[in-house]
């Protein structure tokens, strides 16, 4: 760290939409391992990858569970893709009010995708692991980030709450935080 | 807690709109397991034999298999149960896709009907909400326009369907229900039409639990790889490759004539350029790495799933060529038609009209030949696009092709009852003439229970493998086979037949795998009918027990499995012997091969009857059913004298 960079590990799941046969194993494979005890009990329900299926006009998308909005878009999106028309937010990933995939059926909680961490580690997440058809593929790297606050980004930030608020207060509150956080 | 199992099942009672959610007896699944055995059961104490098919009396049962929904992959067969009209036998037609995994999740391992609904009605089952709705909105509708508009009705995208269409509406016998990628035939489509059942969607968000879920992963997951892998299972004569072996080996027309030369080079490059641009994409059933369905977009028509050889049974019925096959399976799926059949009676009626026994008085403007064959042979394309319109209709001539050839040809008579040369039991068989009689393939023809050949063999080899190194390399990696099959394998001369206690046995080993399939719901591509090409399929009889006993808890070993087996197959015997079927009908057709050995023939039924523990006139004698603890069965045999007291 001492050169400013942080380094992480990028886990990738690679979707090849072509090449999906639509048998949702990947749905069971995941519901099982996140079963407690592991694989026993089954239920897509609990999935955090859905295979999103409009068969007669050959759409099949798998998607895993990303984070968690309180509030759907103000707009939504539709892609077309070489004349293929997908479904409405077919292509994103949140667990979003608009849709019911990505919730715990009993709790209503949202689920999220952690990419099968467990102790120890496993090669590939579950789904990717029966995905012998080839649409899910795993890989990971590590990264190097700067970790150097981009001073001029925080300026901005600043500078709106002293238009708005003035800069007494925003002293006054910062000052209020400031003893509250540990250091 | 149950385990595999839901341990509920949904009666619903048409005629009163009554639904109940009833809890199972788990030793009836310890007994018969789950799927096509437990729904035997239910046939056998719930609806006697002076029930017609057609009476409100008759049960539906929809089971899904004990192993769907569990981790086990390329488990996800559906068993409907019921009593046929075209034969007056018990009817089981198995589908896949994704119904009754999602039917597990709902919460129930069955939907059992009774009754008939005053109306076109569809069931909605959304876990334990379930309600009988009116369809009469959906009347005439393509069974998977209407599986799309339900799913749109209810806002419930992931909810899964399953229909009928115009055939099934209009009660003709050889309906399908069509599901996904998937459907059931064989009887079961007229039974939910004339229960006014349209459709029964199904959504479910509960949890199914396996008994050892470590242990069970721990199997089942590799398996994943090592069916992708192995080429010899899932429908690898789908991807084009058996295209060869159907057109040669079947019978083209009404089951007639063998075009031994037709096949060639040029003719599988045509073949497959046209598949690939009419191929939107291959896809499987729920939790199995196979390919085995084609998602097919021809112009003009609906896109659909073509699965097994009906790519080629319309061509094959009316000469007709691969491009015309895929046109009009746009449509008769749509009217949710059996392709192995439909195309049977077509060709049945249009030899009647050659031979002048049907004239134009029962076919107004029945269309031309389109042209002839290079051998000869007439091309009818254009008359089956006008005959499945008259039979999905039940519309003039139509109105009789619909009962089934058999029943048409003695309805129409004038001689007709000559051209129905292709059924036993009143129904149907795949259009296979050959040669020499092959002993097995008469006791399973003969004796099976579940009318078609493709549900009864599949495990022992058809041909001796003519390399003996090869030959001896197979047998060391067979272990999908128990042990005495091994010798008979080795010592079987090539182009002879087997022994006749080998025959017995392999008639005997054929059936009882597939009787655990359509207990448990594992995929016969994957088991039952995939170890007779190649040896290698991922499910046998000594595997299978390890997959059922960690899911459900259930203990079993190989032997008890086959006991297993042995019970169901008995039990589904009983409904057929109780329905007065007898020695007498287990008859392959006259001409099913030129050459015959009637002596040997009769010596094999009394061999296989005395091995199964039946009377001579294949009735399950009482000590067989007693040990089978089949003893409410033999009671019922004696109260209606069709067993002795003795």
């Amino acid at each position: 760290m001492k050169d400013g960079t942080k380094s992480r590990i990028i886990k990738r799941i690679t979707v090849n939409l072509e090449k999906c046969i639509g048998c949702r194993a990947c749905e069971m494979a995941c519901s099982g391992f996140h079963a407690v005890p592991k694989f026993s009990s089954t239920n897509p329900a609990r999935s955090r990858i859905r295979v999103v299926v409009e068969d007669r006009k050959d759409i099949y998308i798998p998607i895993r569970a990303a984070g968690y909005t309180p509030s759907e878009c103000e707009s939504r999106n539709t892609y077309s893709i070489k004349d293929k028309n997908y479904p409405e937010c077919g292509l994103c990933n949140a667990s979003c009010p608009s849709r019911e995939l990505f919730r715990e059926p009993d709790s209503g909680l949202p689920l999220k995708c952690d990419m099968c961490e467990s102790v120890p580690p496993l090669d590939e997440p579950m789904c990717v692991q029966v995905c012998r058809c080839g649409v899910l593929t795993y890989d990971e790297w590590e990264e190097r980030r700067d970790d150097q606050v981009n001073r001029e980004q925080m300026e901005i930030g600043l500078q709106s709450l002293v238009n708005r608020y003035g800069v007494e207060k925003v002293m006054e509150r910062i000052e209020q935080f400031s003893r509250n956080v540990k250091r | 807690m149950r385990y595999a199992e839901t341990g509920y099942n949904l009666e619903v009672d048409l005629s009163r709109g009554m639904v109940e959610k009833v809890m199972t007896d788990p030793k009836l699944t310890e007994r018969h397991l789950g799927g096509q055995g437990t729904a035997a059961k239910i046939l056998w104490d719930r609806v006697p034999p002076e029930v017609d098919p057609l009476s409100p009396d008759n049960l539906l049962i929809f089971s899904s298999g004990l192993l769907l929904a569990t981790p086990v992959p390329g488990a996800n067969r559906t068993s409907v149960d019921t009593f046929s009209p075209q034969t007056g036998l018990y009817s089981h037609s198995l589908f896949g896709g994704f119904f009754g995994p999602e039917l597990k999740y709902a919460g129930y391992d069955k939907i059992i009907f009774r009754g008939k609904a005053p109306g076109l009605i569809y069931l909605w089952i959304h876990n334990d909400m379930v309600e009988i709705r009116d369809a009469s909105h959906l009347q005439g509708m393509g069974a998977q326009k209407t599986a799309l508009v339900l799913k749109e009705e209810l806002k419930e995208p992931h909810a899964q369907v399953a229909a009928i269409g115009l055939a099934g509406e209009n009660r003709v016998y050889m309906a399908s229900i069509e599901h996904a990628n998937s459907s059931a035939s064989r009887g079961v489509g007229v039974i939910m039409g004339d229960k006014r059942i349209k459709a029964i969607v199904v959504r479910g968000t509960r949890d199914v639990n396996v008994a050892r879920p470590a242990e069970l992963a721990e199997i089942a997951i590799p398996l994943y790889r090592e069916m992708y892998d192995n080429k010899d299972c899932g429908d690898s004569m789908a991807h084009g490759e058996g295209d060869e072996f159907h057109v040669d080996n079947f019978a083209w027309g009404n089951a007639r004539s063998r075009r031994k030369k037709f096949f060639s080079k040029e003719l599988e490059q045509e073949w497959l350029a046209l598949e690939k641009r009419l191929r939107q994409r291959w896809t499987g059933c729920h939790n199995c790495p196979k390919d085995c369905h084609q998602a097919i977009h021809y112009p003009g028509r609906m896109p659909y799933f073509q699965k097994c050889y009906s790519k080629l049974t319309y061509a094959m019925g009316s000469f007709g060529d691969l491009s015309f096959d895929y046109d009009i399976i746009g449509i008769t799926q749509e009217y949710g038609l059996d392709a192995y059949s439909t195309p049977q009676a077509i060709a049945f009626a249009i030899e009647l009209y050659e031979a002048g026994i049907l004239t134009d008085e029962d076919l107004p403007d029945f269309p031309a030949p389109d042209g002839e064959t290079p051998e000869g042979f007439k091309i009818h394309e254009s008359r089956f696009f006008y005959l499945v319109e008259k039979i999905a209709r039940r519309e003039g001539i139509g109105d009789i092709l619909a009962n089934g050839i058999s029943m048409a040809a003695r309805q129409i008579g004038r001689g007709a009852e000559e051209y129905d040369h292709n059924t036993i039991k009143k129904f149907e068989q795949v259009p296979i003439k050959l040669n020499y009689v092959n002993y097995p393939y008469f006791l399973m023809y003969a004796t099976g229970e579940k009318m078609n050949i493709t549900q009864i063999e599949g495990s022992f080899p058809q041909m001796a493998i003519a390399d003996m190194k090869e030959r001896e390399k197979f047998v060391k990696n067979w272990d999908a086979a128990p042990e005495r099959f091994k010798k008979w394998l080795l010592e079987w001369e090539p182009r002879t037949n087997l022994p006749l206690d080998a025959a017995v046995h392999v008639c005997d080993w054929n059936e009882t795998m597939h009787y655990i399939d359509d207990s448990i719901g594992t995929c016969a591509f994957l088991s039952s009918f995939r170890g007779q090409f190649g040896g290698r399929p991922p499910y046998h009889i000594h595997n299978l027990p390890v997959f059922i006993t960690r899911a459900s808890g259930v203990e079993l070993d190989t032997d008890t499995l086959w006991e297993v087996a042995r019970r169901n197959r008995n039990l589904i015997r009983a409904l057929n012997i109780r329905r007065g079927m007898r020695r007498a009908d287990e008859r392959p057709p006259a001409d099913h091969w030129k050459r015959r050995e009637p002596e040997t023939e009769q010596k094999l039924l009394d061999m296989y009857y005395e091995f199964k523990g039946w009377s001579n006139d294949g009735i399950p004698t009482r000590e067989t059913l007693d040990r089978l603890e089949l003893d409410y069965v033999s009671e019922d045999f004696i109260a209606r004298g069709i067993l002795s007291d003795e």
